[in-house]
């Protein structure tokens, strides 16, 4: 319906159109056709300068009106230090363009205007004049060169990479340091990396990308294993930021509009953008505040004001597909100490998703850093039995120690975590323990007596042999007779097995 | 500047019996008896090999593609403009790609958005204004404004257009492909255009795609090596390269330009296909994509650019020198004066020339080549701008003095000037590659390059349709239906891709189906439906001008004269209705240059009027 209905106004059009074409060319003839055609003439040079005043008075008025959406103005003020200096070159250039545009349109429809075919009006012949000639090709090229040079000064150090003596971080402090993060753009989203505690991120293949494994890290690589994943990106205001930027897929383009950063993200071939927040996220709502376009509900959450609601984002800026227009990512730039704060709440993406899993190289193997995690986890427990009134009792169990099936004999791999008990000994001389085993309720119960006081002898020569006096020693096999957990479920008994120390004094 | 009234030449010769007294005879009507070989309808409309023919050919088929081109931009605006109103009643014409919800609200598919902005671009930039701008104006003017009886292969010429319509077929038959045509913009970058799996777009659609791009090319190719071979060989007795008016410099260097330029693009697009489908890695490496990582490594999807761009660079030059070309001549005929620097206008013209080819890499500026390397594309597109600022003071200084006939092709020369300045001065921002850091693939480069290669190459078009409708068609256009054509597409065309600088400077990327996801791009209701309501009333006046065009070939005002804009060129010289041949005698030996308008008071003087007496003296003195 709707389809005939354009086609008849379609119709309807050009037969319209039709009639005024007769009617100009039958009134051409009644008024005779050189009469006619000056009259033409006429009305088409009288528009010459209304158009381009209106033209140009709107163009005005427009960018005027528009001004607060102009790099460098208002609230789109750049926020990043390199920023400003792409904002300036932008500005200059406008205004050596505005001149040239100005003058060549209004001489343009001035001189179409003024020199109109009127009646007895002779052309002049006027094929070249050499100095004119000459001046306007040497003035054009002269501003070139000037906007040329500032242009490549810029881009040259915009674009220059961070140089090799500089260290990369988590944290970084000062002109020398800077983080590198990764930003991976895949179909369709961006998947975003940081260094972890080293400061470095791991490498990558993409041929072990998998669904557990969204970036292709080689685990084999210790630097790996300390990268974490966060959903948005948090930068610490003021620091150096490399961005790593690589793809999965097709073409992407890692764009920050507010920091004046894009750069394509190409398959098989990392690039990078090296650039230094200068404004927080609030010190930038803050400036928006001032606008009065900023002081309206914000649609999505219509308690709080827009300037209230924003955020730096990340977008795509090279067509990869359908979804394009939606690979958004927010992007906060905080105080230190916030910063400092956020990275608390990370956790390495190995240790969260990977460890133990079937991609897990170490699955079954304790890693270096998981130790001296777990050496912190003790000396914590430690300190906080320690300081625990004398009349509670004081028992440490030991979450990592095993024995072989069986037997007292300790495995290999787990005696590191009597090497922390052998360190407090040391730091704490005049402390004194005991030493505890116990099994749960399955099987004879002599053998596991038995047993359970093997464990805690096989714990105590174990100290002894790693220079720990033996008067400061004792071991017990309590068998079942303690449990700290109900031995009906299975649950339970694995609780209930188990090594353990009390501190006797201090 | 001296008074030049005082001169009153004495108008010795009749223009009428000059070409038989002074004209050469090349015995061409004693070899070619009548028109018998393009007698018949088929070989008269169809297979033809008359130049004049085929120029029609290639206009008409152009303008069957603007308006498909055109109707896709109209529809992608429409989301753009209204994305919350229903699009249910184009589900009959779109079929699959409107989704109706139960509520009856049809909303547009992402995927066919993307398929009709990559159409959009392909379409008007290869079909419409390099077939149908230089494919039109090199077919009629080549041989006419030299004093040819055609081109130097008219065979290779007819195939040259029979090879741009079964572009145009293959082309056109992907639109009705289920999966949908090509959707990975008209740059094609792999690997979104190398993977099926990337796109639906990138399957059928792609493989049409290039099919067609290279039939289209190969159309390119025979059409220019004619050009260049027509121009160099068959210029008639007395045109020296000096004495060419400006189109045909115009077309000959925008020939030249084509033949070393896309064949690089067919390499680039050959080795996409090898991709495709042979499993070969150009331009793939590391890819993870559909949950499997693929065998390709050690490719560059860089080095594709590089092809791509060492065309596509160049390929805008294609389009607008054409356009400048027909201005130049335009404007000068009009205002009843010289082109103003005729021969710094040449030179501008080849100075761009040699520069489109060495400046490719400034659309790559943010695609992760060198940073270093980007320096030297910096200094060469920056110098663009004087030959081009040398051109557009050169046409305001012709219009200065004159005695300026507002015709509607006067009119859209104009535009065309404007427009260029417009358009011109935001690429001086864009080739700053530190300013393109910001404003790269955002709407600043929508509206910088559809201003000046857009509207203005359109502009040019008019331009040359209008002055030079009576030599294609023995009949005249109608000059009020072209003025409202011309004033309403000025006016509209600004409206349209002026506000577009603002939404790019506020940072907003072009290509985006949608821009509500993101805060910063959310901003711009207000403008988007301007801009769809702009370019709906453009498309109607577009209408208008087809109207009139078409109207016009059967029922336009009949030629009196055959010269009716006192033009000094060669092609005025031929009957109003020119056969094959063009001349119907002898043929014309020029004299003096082109643009001798209002010289020592004369009017015009044309091209075949011999130098007199009073001219010698005239012109120590000037």
């Amino acid at each position: 319906m709707a389809i005939a209905f354009i086609l008849a106004c379609i119709v309807l059009i050009a037969i319209i159109v039709v009639q005024i074409g007769r009617v100009s060319e039958l009134s051409a003839k009644i008024r005779g056709e050189e009469e006619a055609e000056q009259a033409a003439n006429r009305s088409s040079g009288r528009l010459m300068i209304p158009f381009v005043v209106v033209f140009l008075v709107l163009c005005v008025a427009s960018a005027i009106y528009y001004k607060n959406w102009m790099l460098g103005f208002g609230p789109l003020e750049s926020a990043s230090a390199h920023g400003s200096a792409i904002d300036s070159i932008f500005n200059t250039t406008t205004f050596f363009t505005a001149i040239v545009f100005f003058a060549t349109q209004i001489l343009l429809f001035y001189f179409a205007y003024k020199y109109q075919q009127r009646p007895g009006r002779k052309a002049l012949f006027l094929s070249h004049d050499n100095k004119l000639e000459v001046i306007w090709t040497i003035i054009p090229a002269v501003v070139m060169t000037f906007l040329v040079v500032g242009g490549l000064d810029a881009w040259n150090m915009i674009m220059a990479d961070i140089p090799v003596e500089n260290r990369s971080v988590l944290r970084p402090q000062g002109e020398d340091e800077f983080i590198e993060i990764e930003g991976t753009g895949y179909q369709f989203a961006w998947h975003l990396r940081y260094p972890g505690e080293d400061g470095v991120l791991g490498t990558k293949n993409y041929r072990k990308i998998s669904a557990l494994n969204p970036l292709g890290q080689d685990w084999n690589d210790d630097k790996n294993l300390d990268d974490f994943h966060p959903s948005e990106i948090v930068l610490p205001v003021g620091q150096q930021v490399r961005v790593r930027i690589t793809s999965r897929d097709v073409l992407h383009n890692f764009y920050l509009p507010h920091f004046r950063v894009k750069m394509d993200a190409v398959p098989g071939l990392p690039t990078y953008f090296v650039f230094t927040p200068v404004k927080t996220t609030d010190e930038f709502r803050k400036g928006l505040k001032e606008y009065p376009e900023y002081n309206v509900p914000d649609p999505e959450d219509p308690e709080k004001m827009l300037w209230e609601t924003f955020d730096y984002e990340l977008a795509c800026a090279e067509l990869c597909g359908t979804g394009h227009y939606s690979m958004r990512r927010v992007v906060k730039i905080v105080e230190q100490n916030e910063y400092e704060e956020w990275l608390r709440g990370q956790s390495s993406y190995y240790f969260s998703s990977i460890r133990n899993s079937d991609e897990d190289p170490y699955k079954g193997e304790v890693l270096d850093l998981e130790k001296k995690e777990r050496r912190l986890q003790f000396s914590d427990k430690l300190e906080t039995v320690l300081a625990e009134p004398d009349s509670v009792q004081r028992i440490i169990q030991f979450d990592y120690v095993t024995f072989a099936l069986g037997s007292a004999k300790l495995t290999d791999e787990t005696t590191y975590e009597l090497d922390f008990l052998v360190d407090a000994m040391k730091k704490y001389p005049s402390m004194i323990i005991q030493l505890a085993g116990h099994t749960d309720n399955t099987g004879d119960i002599n053998m596991n007596v038995e047993l359970s006081q093997a464990r805690a002898q096989q714990v105590e020569a174990y100290l002894v042999e790693k220079g720990i006096s033996e008067t400061r020693l004792s071991s017990k096999g309590y068998g079942p007779a303690r449990p700290i957990a109900d031995n009906d479920t299975e649950e339970g008994r694995a609780k209930n097995r188990r090594t353990e120390f009390e501190i006797l004094s201090k | 500047m001296a008074d030049t009234g005082t001169i009153t030449a004495p108008q010795k010769y009749n223009e009428e019996t000059l070409i038989e007294e002074l004209g050469y005879d090349d015995h061409f009507h004693d070899h070619h008896h009548g028109d018998k070989y393009q007698s018949s309808f088929i070989f008269h409309y169809i297979f033809s090999m008359d130049h004049k023919m085929i120029a029609r050919q290639f206009l008409i088929t152009g303008m069957f593609w603007a308006v498909i081109g055109g109707l896709m931009s109209l529809v992608f605006r429409l989301q753009l403009g209204f994305p919350e109103e229903s699009m249910a009643w184009l589900k009959p014409i779109l079929g699959g790609w409107i989704t109706v919800n139960e509520a009856g609200i049809g909303t547009l598919a992402p995927e066919f958005y993307y398929a009709l902005v990559t159409m959009h671009g392909t379409i008007i930039v290869f079909f419409v204004l390099t077939a149908g701008l230089s494919g039109t104006f090199s077919n009629l003017l080549i041989p006419l404004q030299l004093g040819a009886r055609d081109m130097a292969s008219p065979f290779l010429n007819m195939l040259s257009y029979w090879f741009f319509f079964s572009a145009g077929v293959v082309m056109f038959l992907s639109l009705f492909l289920s999966t949908g045509p090509f959707s990975g913009g008209w740059t094609a970058y792999p690997p979104l255009s190398a993977l099926p799996q990337a796109s639906t777009g990138s399957g059928a659609g792609m493989t049409m795609w290039s099919f067609s791009m290279v039939l289209f090319v190969v159309s390119v190719l025979l059409g220019g090596i004619n050009y260049i071979t027509t121009v160099l060989n068959l210029r008639t007795k007395g045109m020296s390269l000096w004495r060419m008016p400006l189109t045909i410099w115009a077309f000959f260097v925008t020939a030249i330009i084509g033949l070393l330029s896309f064949p690089v693009l067919v390499s680039g697009i050959l080795l996409l296909i090898l991709d495709r489908e042979l499993g070969t890695s150009f331009y793939l490496s590391e890819i993870f994509i559909g949950g499997s990582a693929l065998d390709h490594v050690g490719g560059s999807p860089i080095l594709y650019q590089h092809l791509f761009w060492f065309l596509g660079h160049p390929e805008v030059y294609i389009i607008i020198l054409p356009a400048m070309g027909i201005v130049s001549e335009v404007l000068s005929v009009h205002a009843r004066k010289p082109i103003f620097g005729y021969k710094a206008m040449v030179y501008s013209i080849l100075a761009i020339a040699f520069l489109s080819f060495i400046v490719w890499a400034h659309h790559m500026f943010m695609s992760g080549v060198n940073p270093f390397i980007s320096n030297f594309f910096v200094i060469f597109t920056l110098i663009i701008a004087v030959p081009s600022a040398v051109k557009v003071f050169n046409w305001i200084a012709t219009l200065f003095g004159g005695n300026i006939r507002f015709t509607a092709a006067c009119l859209f020369g104009i535009g065309f000037v404007s427009m260029f300045i417009s358009g011109g001065l935001t690429g001086i921002f864009l080739g700053n590659s530190a300013i393109d850091v910001q404003l790269h693939d955002t709407y600043f480069v929508v509206a910088h390059f559809h201003i000046v290669m857009g509207i203005a190459a359109f502009f040019g078009m008019y331009a040359g349709v209008y002055h030079w409708f009576p030599k294609m068609y023995g009949r005249l256009m109608n000059e009020t239906l072209g003025r409202i054509h011309f004033w309403g597409t000025l006016v509209g065309a600004y409206a349209i891709f002026w506000p577009m600088h603002y939404i790019g400077m506020a940072g907003v990327p072009r290509r985006y189906y949608s821009f509500d996801n993101f805060q910063a791009f959310a901003h711009f209701d207000m403008i988007n439906k301007f801009i769809t309501v702009a370019a709906i009333i453009v498309f109607a006046l577009q209408v208008l001008f087809l109207i009139n065009f078409f109207y016009s070939i059967w029922n336009g005002k009949k030629l009196t004269t055959k010269n009716p804009w006192k033009a000094s060129t060669l092609e005025w010289t031929t009957p109003i209705n020119p056969g094959h041949g063009n001349w119907p005698g002898r043929i014309p030996t020029v004299q003096r240059w082109p643009y001798d308008y209002g010289k020592g008071g004369n009017d015009y003087i044309s091209q075949i009027t011999p130098e007199q007496e009073w001219e010698r003296e005239y012109d120590e003195a000037h």
